[in-house]
């Protein structure tokens, strides 16, 4: 206890003599904070803006036509499987999802919200619930659920009527929806979200000349609510048995499989493990040259009777306070900049990420300085009389 | 009793060209109250035997002892708590610890001891200032002079009352009238408060303050000035 009271007298003592330099330090692992927690949050961001509708979902499983990968745009599900699937037991709801792009025209030239353009079943899984307005009514009106992150980018109201366009073969076409209510955020593929009827959506959604002409409606996929979570995997079997062609996926699976999610988020990852990294060199570099320089210093305080511990603890008590200060001028920076950020870049700052970035950036420096501890440990005292043994 | 104490210490090194001794059948002794210097040629032993004094550096053979204690009795944890008890320190170069003021330095020593109390703050003070640094208790070793940090780092190796002072060297970076001053007042203390002081140095005008001379040759102690005139002598011959 005495001998931590005398490391940690020597560690502020020397951090406040010398507080430029040290400053010099923090104020690197404060960028650094600043660039990991901008990668978490960037991460957090663009992961939720692919996965959020997904994630969101009251329905426990996505089906799929078979030899998809998963893969929501490229798979086809006619509705006559979707008739067959409400009587597979142990289902409670059962809801189609049809996925398109369109664009969302708002006042001024050629001004507009590129938008996922979302077929959902009025009454079933899959329809977002609305925070204000009402949801949607029947399964071909002109009505609209939009997520508020279209709010957010435009100045549409509840009650508007919007404008969008899609391709309909060679074609540009308008269509006008009335917007009966607004969700949370519900992003799909990295973009805001239009939520449609689904017969709508069929007769709306960007089409090839073939599609104009073929008039069966399809859908993506279908989301499967059980009636009780905990049979999920036996559920899921009894689909895959039932039903001819079809393969079925968890909401974990799906997020996973979403085109480059799991690319972007190792990507990402990858950025944010180098960046801490490149943290435990530059404080195991400066904290090594340190050492370096005070070998003589070091080799009195052992002569004149201070014990090793009192040495390593106070290079610990020193990168630990020297971290934590850069910690806490990065995470300042970094709710500086965010105030600062349009809403268009995608950046979340979600406490479980933030937190784990943040102790893995506090455990840098301890890291970093092993080293330089292990080395002040080593030295002779006989350093002092400028002798070694 | 004499508090230090020192039975045919031997100190060898293995060298490509065979066995150095650079301590050779060293048998001395320091009372309490006497001020003795160390000194010989480059290379004749000195700062290995006072290492060895300084229980930093573990004889080949021979014994010391520290008020009776013999060092070679300790493991390195009593030779650690040995050191801040009972020796204290000067060394010739990069004494202080530079982020602590002058008077910080000096209460280090009774800090490590546990000792820092309102009654040790004043006699830090009252030493500094004894040493003629009253005005300099709160300046860094960086705003000192060599002369005035050799002060301070004599306070450090008195203010925790210890038995046995050894100084490497006090003078080395000091022009001649701050080398004066400092060692008479260095002697003076070591007298004053009864310590066994052991001062090494090349510079024989400082022997005029101590009380005896010891002069070493490669390795050995070869030559004990005892009386005033011979020390006079000796102190006063140009080298
Ligand atoms: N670690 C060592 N290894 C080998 N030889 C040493 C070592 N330390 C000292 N010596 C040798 O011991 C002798 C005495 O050295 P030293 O005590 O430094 O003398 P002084 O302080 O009187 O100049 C010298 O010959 C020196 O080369
Ligand atoms: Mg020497």
């Amino acid at each position: 206890m005495k001998k931590m009271s005398i490391a940690a007298y020597l560690a502020v003592k020397e951090i406040w003599k010398f507080r430029g330099r040290f400053l010099l330090v923090s104020l690197v692992i404060g960028l650094i904070t600043l660039l990991v927690l901008f990668i978490a949050a960037l991460g957090e961001g663009l992961g939720n803006g692919n996965r959020e509708y997904l994630s969101k979902l009251d329905g426990e499983l996505i089906v799929y036509q078979a030899k998809s990968d998963f893969l929501i745009p490229a798979s086809r599900l006619d509705l006559n499987r979707f008739s067959e699937i409400k009587n597979v037991e142990g289902i409670s709801d059962v809801g189609l999802l049809g996925t398109a792009n369109s664009q969302l025209l708002l006042s001024g030239d050629d001004n507009f919200l590129k938008t996922a353009l979302l077929g959902v079943e009025p009454g079933h899984v899959g329809e977002p619930k609305v925070i204000e307005g009402s949801q949607l009514s029947a399964a071909d009106a002109d009505e609209v659920i939009l997520d508020r992150n279209v709010i957010l980018r435009s100045n549409i109201q509840l009650g508007d009527t919007i404008t969008i366009r899609v391709t309909q073969g060679t074609e540009d076409q308008v269509f006008t929806l009335k917007v009966v209510g607004i969700t949370d955020g519900q992003q799909y593929a990295l973009q805001p979200s239009l939520f449609v009827p689904f017969f709508t959506w069929d007769r709306i959604r960007p089409k090839s000349q073939a599609e104009i002409n073929f008039s069966d409606p399809v859908a993506n996929v279908f989301i499967v609510k059980v009636d009780q979570p905990e049979n999920v995997e036996i559920i899921r079997d009894r689909i895959e048995e039932k039903i001819e062609n079809v393969e079925t996926a968890t909401r974990k699976e799906a997020i996973q499989a979403l085109p480059g999610y799991s690319a972007q988020q190792s990507t990402l990852n990858t950025q944010g493990g180098f960046t801490l990294f490149i943290g435990i060199l530059v404080i195991g570099g400066f904290f090594q040259i340190q050492v370096l320089q005070k070998i003589s210093q070091i080799g009195v305080l052992k002569a004149i009777g201070s014990a090793n511990s009192v040495v390593a603890w106070a290079s610990i008590i020193q990168i630990t306070l020297i971290t934590m200060i850069g910690v806490a001028i990065g995470a300042g920076l970094t709710f500086l900049f965010s105030l600062f950020f349009p809403p268009q870049v995608p950046i979340v700052f979600n406490g479980t990420t933030t937190a784990i970035a943040i102790i893995a950036l506090l455990l840098i420096g301890p890291l970093g300085g092993l080293v330089s501890i292990r080395y002040a440990v080593r030295i002779e005292p006989l350093k002092a009389l400028g002798l070694s043994s | 009793m004499n508090a230090l104490e020192t039975k045919s210490v031997i100190k060898t090194y293995q060298s490509d060209s065979g066995v150095i001794s650079a301590v050779d059948d060293v048998s001395l002794n320091v009372a309490s109250g006497e001020f003795v210097a160390l000194v010989g040629p480059s290379g004749s032993g000195k700062t290995t035997m006072l290492s060895i004094l300084a229980a930093l550096l573990k004889p080949t053979s021979g014994q010391v002892l520290i008020d009776g204690v013999d060092l070679s009795s300790l493991d390195d944890f009593q030779r650690v708590n040995m050191r801040r008890e009972k020796i204290g320190f000067t060394f010739q170069a990069n004494n202080l610890v530079p982020y602590l003021s002058a008077v910080e330095n000096v209460e280090l020593m009774l800090r490590l001891n546990n000792k820092l109390d309102k009654a040790g703050k004043l006699r830090a003070r009252e030493l500094l200032a004894r040493l003629g640094l009253g005005e300099r208790l709160n300046n860094y070793p960086g705003q000192m002079s060599g002369g005035q940090q050799q002060r301070v780092a004599i306070a450090r190796a008195l203010i925790h009352n210890p038995s046995l002072v050894l100084a490497d060297e006090p003078t080395a970076s000091l022009d001649t009238e701050r080398a004066y001053q400092v060692v008479e007042t260095f002697a003076s203390l070591i007298h004053e408060q009864n310590r066994a002081g052991i001062m090494v140095t090349h510079d024989l005008r400082m022997c005029e303050f101590v009380d005896r001379v010891l002069i070493m040759e490669d390795g050995k102690l070869t030559k004990i000035l005892k009386d005033r005139a011979d020390i006079r002598k000796l102190s006063s011959a140009r080298n």
